[in-house]
C-alpha cells in the first residue's frame, strides 16, 4: 500500500486529466469562472453579498445558497443534493459572519459531463467565489477518485472510467491544513481503501491549489 | 506548502496571495510576544495596520482574499490586499454614487451597489434647513459620501463635510452618463497623479465623478465625447498601460 501510495505521491498532477480555468466570462454576475477538467466543463456564476430575500435571512451570517443546473432539463432530487454538498462545503470556507444579513448565490451551469462532475463543481465554484472576492479562510478543491475492480485507483476519472469502477470518492480539501472538508462516496470500499483515497487526494490537492495560484497570478499580471 | 509555514509579509509585497495564505509580521526588536498578548498599549509608532483582506491570526496576518499584497510605510505600516471586485461593500469615508429609489419622509434611499440601501437625510444637503428642502427627486444621482457604514447597520450618507460645506458633494446633473467599471479600476482612477486621468484629459476637456463603488459619472461637450471616454474607460479594465498608450496615440492623432 505505502509503494502504491508513493507512486501517486510522486506522479502528482499526471494523473489529473488537464484542466484549465478561465475567470470573469460573464459580465453580469459579481464573479464568474469556466473550469475544465477534461472533457467535463461547469460554468460558475456568483452574486453577493446581496440583500437576503425574506426568510432567507440570517440575523449573524450571511446565507448561501448553491443552484446547479443540469446540461439539460430541470434540476432533479441527484441535483438539489449535490447542491447540498457544495453549499456546506463553501460555508466552510466563507467568512459569512462579515457578512450578516446578506445573501450569496452561487449558480452552477454544466455545461458538459465527462465524468468528475462533483469535482469539476468544486473547483468552479471555488474560483467563483476567489473572482466575486468574497472573503475566504482558506480556499478549497475537489478531487474525484475511482477504485477499479481490480484494486487500482484511477484520480479524476473519466465517464467510462466511473461506470467500470466499484467505487466513485469525490473529496474536497482545503488548501489550509489539506483536510477533508466534504466527501461523497458511491460504491462500497474498504476503510483502508478509503484512506488510500484521501492521501491520494490531498496530493492531487497541492497540483490544483498551485494551478489556482498560476491562474490569479495570470490574472493580476495585467494591471 | 509553503503557506501554512507562513511567509515573511515584506517578502510578499506586490505579488499575488491567496485566501488562506499566512504572512507572518515580524516582531518588534523591544517588544516580545508575551507583553503583546498581555494587552499592553503598544507605542503608536508600532502600530501595525490590517486593511481590506487580511484579518489577524495565531501566527500572523491571515489573507482572505485574492490579489496583489500592498504595503505603506506609514506609522508602524500598513498593509492591504490590492483585488479586482465588481460588488461594493460600504466603507465609511468613501466617496459614492448613488441612485435616489424613494424618498421616504425624512429620508432619501440610495442604490449605491451594496446589500443594502443606503439612507440620506434631506437635512444633509448645503444650506439645506427644514423649510428649504433640496429637491431631490427618484432617479436622480446623488455623490456623497457615508458616515455610518458597518456590517450590522443601515449605511447612512451625507452630501456635507464636517464644516457644512457641500465640497464637491450633491446632486449630479440632468444630463452626461453614467456606466459601472470594477473596483479596482476605481482605486486606479482615483490615486494620486493616475495615468489614465492625466493622458485623458489631454483629449478633450470633460467633467468627470468617480464613485468608491465603482460608478462613473461622465459628462463631455458633446454626446459623441462623452461616448468615446466612457470607451476608453471601460477598455483600460483589460489592458496593460502599454497597449492603453497607442489607442490613445491613435485617438489624439484623429
Amino acid at each position: 500500500v505505502a509503494m502504491e501510495l508513493w507512486g501517486y505521491r510522486a506522479m502528482g498532477g499526471s494523473c489529473l486529466r488537464p484542466f484549465s480555468c478561465e475567470l470573469g466570462p460573464l459580465s453580469r454576475p459579481d464573479g464568474s469562472a469556466a473550469f475544465l477538467q477534461g472533457d467535463t466543463s461547469v460554468l460558475a456564476a456568483l452574486y453577493g453579498p446581496a440583500e437576503a430575500k425574506g426568510n432567507r435571512e440570517l440575523p449573524e451570517r450571511a446565507a448561501l445558497e448553491v443552484l446547479l443546473r443540469p446540461k439539460t432539463g430541470l434540476p432533479g432530487v441527484g441535483e438539489r443534493s449535490r447542491e447540498q454538498l457544495l453549499r456546506r462545503t463553501c460555508e466552510a470556507v466563507v467568512l459569512g459572519r462579515l457578512h450578516p444579513r446578506c445573501a450569496v448565490s452561487v449558480v452552477l451551469q454544466v455545461v458538459a459531463d465527462g465524468g468528475s462532475l462533483l469535482s469539476c463543481c468544486l473547483n468552479a465554484a471555488c474560483m467563483g467565489l476567489l473572482d466575486a472576492g468574497l472573503p475566504l479562510a482558506s480556499l478549497f478543491c475537489g478531487v474525484t477518485c475511482a477504485l477499479h475492480p481490480d484494486g487500482s485507483l484511477i484520480l479524476d476519472p473519466t465517464t467510462r472510467q466511473e461506470q467500470e469502477a466499484r467505487a466513485v470518492l469525490t473529496f474536497a480539501i482545503d488548501s489550509a491544513e489539506k483536510k477533508v472538508l466534504m466527501a461523497s462516496t458511491k460504491g462500497a470500499c474498504s476503510m483502508e481503501e478509503m484512506q488510500q483515497c484521501i492521501a491520494a487526494a490531498q496530493s492531487a490537492a497541492d497540483t490544483i491549489f498551485q494551478f489556482y495560484r498560476d491562474s490569479i497570478r495570470r490574472r493580476y499580471s495585467k494591471s | 506548502m509553503a503557506a501554512r509555514g507562513g511567509v515573511a509579509v515584506e517578502e510578499r509585497v506586490g505579488q499575488v496571495v491567496l485566501p488562506g495564505d499566512v504572512l507572518v509580521v515580524p516582531a518588534h526588536p523591544d517588544e516580545d510576544g508575551e507583553r503583546l498578548r498581555l494587552g499592553a498599549p503598544p507605542a503608536p509608532h508600532t502600530r501595525l495596520l490590517c486593511g481590506p483582506g487580511l484579518r489577524r491570526c495565531d501566527a500572523g496576518l491571515l489573507v482572505t482574499k485574492c490579489g496583489l499584497l500592498r504595503h505603506r510605510q506609514a506609522a508602524g505600516g500598513a498593509y492591504w490586499v490590492d483585488s479586482q471586485q465588481k460588488r461594493y461593500v460600504p466603507i465609511k469615508g468613501d466617496h459614492a454614487i448613488g441612485i435616489v429609489t424613494a424618498k421616504a419622509g425624512d429620508v432619501f434611499k440610495l442604490d449605491v451597489g451594496g446589500s443594502e440601501q443606503a439612507s440620506l437625510s434631506y437635512l444633509a444637503f448645503e444650506g439645506a434647513t427644514k423649510r428649504n428642502r433640496p429637491n431631490v427627486q427618484v432617479g436622480d444621482l446623488i455623490y456623497g459620501q457615508f458616515v455610518v457604514a458597518n456590517k450590522d447597520m443601515e449605511p447612512e450618507m451625507v452630501c456635507v463635510d464636517s464644516s457644512g460645506r457641500s465640497s464637491g458633494m450633491g446632486i449630479i446633473g440632468q444630463d452626461g452618463f453614467l456606466f459601472k467599471v470594477s473596483l479596482g479600476l476605481i482605486r486606479k482612477l482615483l490615486a494620486p497623479k493616475s495615468e489614465i486621468i492625466q493622458e485623458l484629459s489631454q483629449l478633450y476637456p470633460f467633467e468627470m465623478v468617480l464613485g468608491m463603488n465603482g460608478r462613473i459619472w461622465v459628462k463631455a461637450r458633446t454626446v459623441q465625447q462623452t461616448l468615446i471616454i466612457v470607451n476608453i474607460l471601460e477598455a483600460c479594465e483589460y489592458m496593460t498601460a502599454e497597449q492603453r498608450k497607442q489607442a490613445f496615440a491613435k485617438l489624439s492623432g484623429n
